[in-house]
């Protein structure tokens, strides 16, 4: 059709904006679910203790409580939650829904109170009688791993799970010979998602069918129904997850799997009541998977000029009370040599049991660490040559004539680590252009002169997305005449029902007014992953177009029966295909439904129709795309009191082509926020022996507008070729290199004292520790 | 639990109902007038999710009893819409991709709403001090900041 304007680079205004001004958003506490009872969670208050007795009767006389349990009452349903991704090596312990005997966290479910309001249930677990032997504890890796150490599990012979290796060349040897070796060691402190929306489950089952409908705040559905399959012994057919339409957040915690999900439709259908779960934030500080704690004790050896020649960093990962998946260290592995051509590499990673939440992906999931340490020694290599930073990594930067680039070592996506495409230095210079690269440095050395702290920080980075194993889409003309997407994929804010309609439109060739798209509801579409790992548009995006097309042939060939003529004579005008040159010669889509789907009971179809207008397509990765980017920071800081001001902040990024510009700067843009937090302020503090030390907003500080400067951003477009739209994923660029952008920026300001800085995030107490050690070494 | 009757007016509408006395405003107006466009965030008056204006001034409703708004005029993200049209703060919010999942939506929009009643923003500082006393995790809050300054021209 001549004269469409393509879609897929257009920024659509979203069509999930509407219901969200309005209030008319449906998440999934807004559910009407009539005569649903209010279920809470009694939940560890110590870190590792045994269960010695537990008794609930007086919560069950409370008036308006309808029932109540234990652990040991859940015996049916009580088989360990699998950790996600595995290793022959790990050593696991059974994370079970709500155990019976013994807690390794505090947070974790030990009873199950329903009543007829959450008001009155919170009310009955304070009537909960629970004594409990404590236990000894693990709060931090460090205690993990100390000689003869508290265990974080009663039964277990040390705190690791599990050591991951990677390796390349002959790191030894090259460590050996280098002209110049440095070594480091950095810190980065736990974190969290904190969706505004916590997590929240409900259930209704219906006797009749034997089915239960779950509605669960999940990231994943299919993963969720899988799970539940396996946990209730039940067909999948009879069990439905729909992650509501709205979803308040996700940013990795929603991708994991919990026992609240596993215990609240089980109350549903033990009780023959609709029941729903939201979790309180106080919850959710203590319950909902969190991450990022690792230690780097980090070795380079470069020559004389600065080219890298290896790289070797031993990483502790606080992998928490269970291994909920080792998704998380495994991408640190392969994320420290980042965007730089090294030719030697290892990386061992050793993950410790503690006395914590479990740790699962957060927005970054264990790239932001790994790309922490690397930054900070390539910043320190520079200052150790008398090299300027963007010079230093310009040396190093694979070049991009270069891909695809094999690293040497592998993905957690079980393949060699190959990045697909980019252009490195381009978005390096790019981003120094933006920031006045030359002329700050000149600025920097004025204020030096004036006795001002003024500092720049580099960080680049690689991010590997859009993962496997697949993703798929159904598209049907529904017998109302229009064209419905349906995604197995669950939205949590991306703006999915536009972003898979403008995809469509462009396959179809068709107005997206005629596109409507539904997402994450496994009664609708059979196989699905989930949202997680900026997967995604390099996933479902794909499937979509594929399916799209599949169904534009299957529209001209019904409508060139019905016209009678060739299907390449066709072409989609407003909601008909028509003929080229004769638009008066059309039908329309509901025409086109009435002819193929809809029919006449008991009547034969039209010569050459062929029934039932539904597409289907899954595409699978070959392996992960990567996206890349990086950072600039211009910073003053105050010596005394700690306080960073960020003066400029530059982001340059490449993922690829992208479906709607403006919707990716708004992932963009919310990442850096969420790694700003990470860089200056969120601190999920946990005591030596595993009590979490933040437990509210007052404690745990999220970023507000006041406290995000202006970005300025700009876009490379680099397609992946491993996808046909050529698209990579934008979810986590932005949080991954801001804290060591911004680490590279505080020591930079702080180089005429000598500060260093090693542990994120930086708060004002820690870079005034900095400088006042420092001074004191001076 | 003591009951107590109030009369609240919420958007222009008189609720008359019977209350308990801890119940709080937010879930006065969710669980009992189902007006589920305000939303609980972190239920101690740091997210500013369940932001609503009673009398004429921003307050937490999850931090408010159903009680103490006897007797008020309170106004939530339901009442912002001129009929089927958006009102031009929910314009600016749309045009200027202030809002991603949307959560924290309607609490930014009440803020705002009560902070442009007191004066025009004209600058991005002023901007983010008007939004800073409400968290978005999604967007970074580059949206937002234009949205204020657009819908304050």
């Amino acid at each position: 059709m001549t004269g469409t304007v393509p879609m897929i680079g257009a920024s659509v205004p979203r069509r999930e904006d509407r219901r969200l001004l309005i209030g008319r958003g449906r998440y999934l506490d807004d559910l009407d679910l009539p005569d649903a009872l209010a279920v809470a969670f009694l939940r560890s208050p110590h870190p590792h203790a045994r269960i010695q007795r537990i008794d609930v009767s007086a919560a069950l006389a409370m008036p308006g409580v309808v029932a109540a349990f234990t652990g040991a009452d859940l015996a049916p349903i009580q088989r360990p939650l699998a950790p996600k991704v595995l290793h022959p090596d790990l050593v696991d312990f059974p994370r079970l829904p709500m155990p019976p005997h013994e807690v390794h966290y505090v947070g974790e479910p030990v009873a199950v109170v329903v009543a007829d309001t959450r008001y009155l249930a919170e009310d009955a677990l304070e009537l909960i009688d629970i004594d409990y032997e404590e236990l000894p504890s693990v709060g931090s890796t460090a205690v993990a791993l100390a000689e003869n150490p508290p265990l974080a599990h009663a039964d277990a012979e040390s705190n690791i799970a599990v050591r991951l290796r990677q390796r390349s060349g002959t790191p030894e040897d090259a460590l050996r010979t280098a002209p110049h070796r440095l070594s480091g060691e950095f810190h980065v402190i736990r974190g969290g998602g904190h969706s505004m929306e916590p997590r929240a489950v409900a259930a209704r089952f219906e006797p009749a069918t034997g089915q239960v409908t779950i509605w669960d705040t999940t990231q994943s559905p299919h993963y969720a129904r899988q799970q539940l399959s396996l946990a209730y012994d039940m067909p999948e057919d009879d069990i439905r997850v729909i992650a509501p339409p709205d979803v308040g957040g996700g940013f990795g915690p929603k991708a994991q799997f919990y026992g609240e999900e596993v215990v609240v439709p089980w109350l549903a259908m033990t009780l023959g009541r609709a029941v729903k779960w939201v979790e309180d934030r106080q919850e959710n500080f203590v319950a909902t998977m969190m991450e990022r704690a690792q230690t780097h004790r980090i070795e380079v050896g470069f020559d004389d000029n600065g080219k890298l020649l290896v790289v070797r960093d031993f990483i502790e990962h606080d992998q928490g009370a269970y291994c909920a998946g080792l998704q998380v260290p495994s991408i640190t592995t392969s994320t420290v040599p980042g965007p730089y051509r090294i030719p030697n590499i290892h990386t061992e990673l050793i993950a410790c049991y503690t006395n914590a939440v479990p740790t699962s992906s957060v927005r970054g999931a264990g790239r932001p660490q790994a790309v922490f340490a690397m930054e900070r020694m390539m910043d320190r290599i520079a200052e150790y040559l008398d090299i300027d930073p963007a010079e230093l990594r310009r040396r190093n930067l694979i070049p991009p004539e270069e891909f695809p680039y094999q690293v040497g070592i592998m993905f957690r996506d079980g393949s060699p680590l190959t990045y697909d495409s980019g252009d490195f230095p381009a978005l390096l210079d790019g981003t120094l252009d933006r920031l006045g690269y030359d002329a700050a440095r000149e600025e920097q050395r004025v204020a030096r002169e004036h006795g001002r702290y003024v500092g720049i920080g580099i960080a680049v980075y690689v991010e590997g997305c859009g993962l496997g194993p697949y993703e798929g889409a159904k598209l049907r003309l529904t017998n109302q005449g229009r064209i419905l997407v349906t995604l197995a994929a669950a939205g949590q804010g991306q703006g999915y029902e536009t972003v898979y309609a403008q995809i469509a439109a462009d396959a179809l060739e068709m107005d997206m007014a005629h596109i409507d798209v539904t997402t994450g509801d496994t009664g609708r579409i059979p196989f699905g992953q989930g949202t997680f790992a900026s997967r995604i548009t390099a996933t479902a995006g794909p499937a979509v177009f594929d399916a799209a097309l599949q169904m534009r042939e299957r529209l001209f060939d019904t409508a060139s029966r019905l016209i009678g003529c060739d299907p390449g004579d066709l072409t989609v005008s407003g909601d008909t295909i028509c003929l080229d040159t004769d638009p008066e010669k059309s039908v329309s889509l509901l025409d086109i439904a009435r002819a193929a789907n809809i029919g006449k009971h008991g009547i034969t179809l039209r010569d050459g129709i062929k029934p039932g207008i539904e597409t289907v397509s899954y595409f699978a990765p070959a392996r992960a795309a990567y996206a890349s980017g990086a950072h600039a920071a211009i910073v003053e800081v105050d010596p005394d009191t700690g306080a960073v001001r960020i003066v400029k902040y530059v982001i340059g990024h490449d993922c690829g082509n992208v479906i709607n510009p403006r919707l990716v700067d708004g992932q963009v843009l919310g990442g850096f926020a969420h790694g700003l937090g990470n860089a200056l302020y969120e601190e999920a503090a946990y005591d030596p022996d595993g009590q979490p030390q933040a437990t509210s907003y007052l404690d745990y500080t999220l970023v507000s507008a006041a406290e995000v400067p202006p970005v300025e951003l700009f876009h490379l477009h680099t397609p992946s070729p491993l996808n046909p739209l050529g698209a990579k994923g934008a979810g986590e660029g932005g949080t991954i290199p801001a804290p060591a952008a911004l680490a590279n920026a505080i020591e930079d300001a702080l180089r005429p004292l000598g500060a260093r800085i090693t542990i994120a995030p930086m708060t004002p107490a820690r870079v005034a520790d900095a400088v006042h050690a420092a001074r004191q070494d001076g | 639990m003591a009951e107590h009757p109030i009369t609240v007016t919420v958007n222009d509408i008189e609720y008359q109902r019977s209350v308990p006395d801890r119940l709080t405003l937010a879930d006065f107006l969710r669980e009992k007038l189902r007006l589920t466009g305000t939303h609980l965030g972190c239920e101690h008056g740091v997210c500013g999710a369940c932001t609503v204006i009673v009398d004429g001034a921003a307050v937490r409703s999850c931090l408010m009893l159903a009680v103490q708004a006897d007797g008020c005029q309170v106004e939530t993200v339901e009442g912002l819409a001129e009929g089927p049209e958006l009102n031009p703060l929910q314009q600016a919010f749309q045009r200027n991709y202030a809002l991603q999942c949307g959560f924290c939506t309607a609490g930014f929009l009440m803020s705002v709403t009560a902070a442009l009643r007191d004066g025009p923003v004209t600058t991005d500082t002023e901007a983010r001090d008007v939004l800073s006393g409400n968290i978005c995790r999604c967007t970074g809050y580059t949206g937002l900041v234009k949205a204020v300054l657009e819908a304050s021209e």
